[in-house]
């Protein structure tokens, strides 16, 4: 009866879930319900990460990068083609992909796709590295693909980057997305080649000696993760409506590591409930890059306090307490 | 069953094994016993695969349907039918005594990973399987209650069982032991070894072990191999290993 | 492009060469003794530029011993980084101190961005070093050769101190085999930290260096020579001086080489280093004169 009672309790969830979104939805500004969207794709984008550096132990920093091709790939899929040429106004876009016009969803499958298939080939030769040489790698894969991005102009419009993507992320979008994650994520640790990630993570050398082949493992792992990566950067596309190859540098990839280290490395709770916290707290904490006039006195914002607080939060939780924030013991 | 052939290991200038053979046959309890620092594990590890051999093959199966396993990965080598535990314990330690196990199992896994994900009908019968297999193998090292603890809160004896348990869930046909009673007492012993004996006929299983106790080694291995500084230097049943001269020189010493 | 062209090309590679050399070095030798990328270490090269900014700025001291001042100071906040950031994590699973370092990185970096401001600023060039010398019908500016210079007095100084002096030697010993070198009775705390403080004087020194040749400093101009002297130091046999040297110079000449001889390619400068690393780790993963290292099981 056991698993009967938890299909009762993630059914009440589900619908405390959609009630609340749907309430949120009518209530909130746009502002606020931005914030909201934010919240479910940091969701999709910790879990992925979680699901590689977390679950299967990979050190692997190449998150921006993949966000990057999930982003691009969505934004000129699904941009009509008269935007199209208003952006390409230095170069023009490659005539194959200038008249496309792809509605999100199919787009956004693509974008998951194309990052997962980058995650496939860029994993085979790197995954044999060690942790900190995979570190490397993956940040290096992720600084190269920006600078290609930056570089090919007739294809993503280089520096400039892309305006007008169709805002097709909503509520409905991020969070339901949001959620078949969290049930992907599930079910994917609850069976045998989640448990076989986990051993990975555990002991390399005592895995492979059980016959688990590392390599297919973590392959997989890596690929579903950047797969996941691809969809949460599509998602960011199309909320923010403008991309630049600048948006995915280190940075992004070290927000998503603090979401994933203060809910827990390898915990899919915390990284759920460390996303909303962090995305709403990068966002409450906007105040103190910026200056705020409350009247009487005239507070001075400094650009960067922001992130050093994050930083030091981050450290904190590292050298105090390993298990993250949130897991509970 | 195994037939090592000429081996030797080479760590830079060290020579951890040296032209080593042996011949494992079928269904027996083999020992392979030395001093510390004669190459027991290194012999252990070059049969898994965690280490090539410098020189020399590793035959499994010698016969009909040989195999030549040298240089294969430790994967692949679990896949045939060789599985081992570890001197020094290597569990996976933040998990369930259960998932141990579990996860022993799933080499053998037929279902694909979107199969698991989707929870199809095909690989929900095979993860009952497992689980059954599993808890079944934690009922016979006596571990079923506590199957939800955590791998490493369990007593060092208990770790060692898990570890038989979980090499055991991959379905061995030759199974290594490194030093299984190690940090056990005579009572846990005793129990080790007919533990050992009942596994094999159980499993239908070969046994090549590595163990200091003599007791252990004496009292349940059928042929007994003796290496020192990388070499073979005896082999035999017990009673004639405990009379060899170059054995007993090997361990006292003797000039 | 004439044999003047190449001359000066060479100039500049083997200059910035010697500057990735001088960073590099930082990261093989703290990755020699505690198997970490000391992440931060880019960050620490950009702080010694701004404390030199500073120093000759706001004070009236003379440059050189500003220079001398902001490299030592450069090289306690090294120290001290090791002491807040790794020390307490030196037991822990690496992955844990890894977010450390990347989480110290991003703390100096937007410690930057508050205290320093966001805007470039403009390095104060003592005149000196404006100079331009004539070289067979090219012109070089003196700077150009002063960096390999004293990158090579620093190296022969750093070679005489890790081979000869009993500190030198004690860090060596640690970085062969940290386990019997610390139950031999060495002090490890304190090799660690003469560790990091050497790695990050070389970095401000070459931060200076950097700041006379590349006169434009951001709270972020360390981001991308750390990443590429790390990979320098990954391409030399990370842990290895001379290999980090070597890396260094493969690095700077084959960045400058690139953007010569193919003027198409400029704007894939910064991925040069990455494609090098990648390509370098599948063929030779302990890089040209590291050591193979096997895991015991």
């Amino acid at each position: 009866m056991k698993i009967n009672n938890r299909f009762k309790k993630s059914l009440s969830m589900l619908i405390i879930t959609i009630v609340v979104l749907f309430i949120l939805n009518k209530v909130l500004d746009d502002y606020k319900l931005r914030v909201l969207n934010l919240c479910g794709i940091y969701i999709i984008l910790g879990l992925s990460m979680n699901l590689i550096n977390g679950f299967t132990g990979l050190f692997s920093l190449g998150h921006a990068g993949f966000m990057a091709i999930g982003a691009y790939t969505v934004a000129i899929l699904t941009m009509p083609a008269p935007m199209k040429e208003m952006n390409f106004f230095m170069k023009p876009i490659v005539p194959f992909l200038a008249n496309i016009e792809w509605s999100f969803f199919p787009a956004l499958m693509m974008g998951g796709v194309m990052a997962g298939l980058f995650g496939f080939l860029i994993g085979a030769p790197v995954l044999r590295l060690t942790d900190d040489y995979l570190a490397i790698a993956t940040l290096g894969f992720a600084e190269i693909i920006r600078v290609v991005f930056t570089n090919t102009q007739s294809i993503t419009n280089g520096a400039l980057g892309l305006k007008g993507i169709p805002a097709s992320t909503n509520v409905w979008w991020s969070w339901g997305l949001a959620l078949v994650t969290i049930l992907f994520m599930t079910f994917l640790m609850e069976g045998s080649y989640g448990k076989a990630f986990n051993a990975i993570r555990e002991d390399e050398i005592a895995a492979r000696s059980m016959g688990i082949n590392l390599f297919t493992h973590k392959v997989m792992s890596f690929t579903f993760g950047s797969f996941l990566a691809g969809v949460g950067g599509g998602l960011l596309a199309a909320l923010l409506g403008t991309i630049d190859p600048n948006m995915f540098r280190i940075v992004l990839t070290f927000n998503i590591l603090l979401i994933v280290v203060l809910g827990g490395l390898g915990s899919i709770k915390g990284s759920v409930v460390s996303a909303i916290i962090v995305t709403i707290a990068m966002e409450a904490l906007r105040f103190l890059d910026e200056s705020i006039n409350l009247g009487f006195v005239k507070l001075e914002g400094v650009a960067g306090m922001r992130m050093v607080i994050f930083s030091i939060i981050l450290m904190a939780v590292v050298i105090f307490r390993k298990e993250g924030l949130l897991k509970e013991n | 069953m195994l037939k090592i052939e000429n081996m030797t290991m080479r760590f830079g200038g060290v020579v951890a094994a040296n032209k080593f053979n042996a011949d494992i046959e079928k269904g027996q309890i083999v020992g392979l016993i030395g001093p510390n620092g004669a190459g027991k594990t290194t012999i252990f590890n070059v049969i898994t695969g965690v280490y090539r051999p410098t020189e020399g093959k590793i035959i499994f199966n010698p016969g009909e349907e040989e195999q030549d396993i040298t240089g294969l990965r430790p994967d692949e080598i679990a896949k045939l039918g060789i599985c081992r535990t570890f001197q020094n314990i290597r569990l996976f330690k933040e998990l369930s005594v259960l998932d141990n196990v579990f996860i022993g199992n799933h080499l053998r896994i037929e279902s694909n990973v979107f199969s698991s994900i989707l929870k199809f009908p095909n690989y929900r019968k095979e993860e009952k399987m497992m689980l059954e297999k599993s808890l079944y193998l934690l009922e016979k090292v006596g571990l079923e209650d506590e199957k939800d603890g955590k791998a490493h809160s369990l007593p060092y004896g208990k770790q060692r069982r898990l570890e038989i348990a979980r090499a055991l869930a991959t379905e061995p046909k030759l199974l290594l032991l490194d030093e299984p009673a190690a940090g056990m007492n005579p009572q846990e012993t005793r129990e080790l070894m007919e533990f050992i004996k009942d596994i094999k006929d159980e499993f239908e299983l070969t046994i090549f072990l590595i163990e200091h106790h003599m007791e252990v080694v004496m009292g349940i291995c059928e042929e007994i191999l003796v290496l020192d500084h990388g070499s073979l230097i005896a082999q035999g049943d017990p009673e004639s290993i405990q009379t060899d001269s170059n054995v007993i020189e090997a361990y006292l010493g003797v000039e | 492009m004439g044999n003047q062209g190449l001359l000066q090309h060479l100039a500049n590679g083997i200059s910035l060469g010697s500057l990735y050399a001088l960073i590099a070095i930082g990261y093989t030798m703290v990755y020699g003794i505690l198997r970490l990328i000391n992440f931060a270490h880019g960050d620490i090269f950009m702080l010694g530029i701004y404390i030199t900014y500073y120093g000759i700025l706001f004070t009236s001291i003379p440059w050189w011993i500003v220079f001398i001042l902001a490299s030592v100071l450069t090289g306690l906040i090294g120290l001290l980084l090791e002491k807040v950031a790794y020390r307490p994590l030196r037991e822990s699973p690496r992955i844990t101190i890894l977010i450390s370092a990347i989480g110290a990185s991003f703390f100096l970096q937007n410690f930057g961005i508050v205290v320093f401001g966001g805007r470039p600023k403009a390095f104060p060039i003592p005149n000196v070093f404006n100079k331009v010398i004539k070289l067979g019908g090219v012109s070089i500016s003196l700077i150009t050769f002063i960096i390999p210079l004293v990158t090579l007095l620093l190296l022969l100084g750093l070679t005489y101190f890790i081979t000869k002096t009993k500190t030198g030697m004690a860090m060596r010993a640690l970085s062969k085999d940290y386990e019997t070198a610390s139950l031999m009775g060495i002090d490890i705390n304190r090799i660690i930290s003469i560790t990091f403080f050497i790695g990050s004087f070389l970095a401000a020194v070459g931060g200076i260096m950097w700041g006379i040749r590349y006169p434009q400093l951001m709270p972020l101009m360390g981001v991308m020579p750390g990443l590429k002297c790390f990979i320098a130091a990954v391409i030399g046999g990370i842990g290895n001086i001379t290999g980090a040297v070597l890396g260094g110079f493969i690095l700077g000449l084959g960045e400058i080489m690139l953007i010569a001889l193919l003027p198409k390619l400029t704007g894939y400068r910064d991925a040069f280093a990455f494609i090098l690393l990648i390509v370098i780790l599948l063929i030779k993963p302990t890089g040209l004169m590291g050591e193979k290292i096997t895991e015991k099981v």
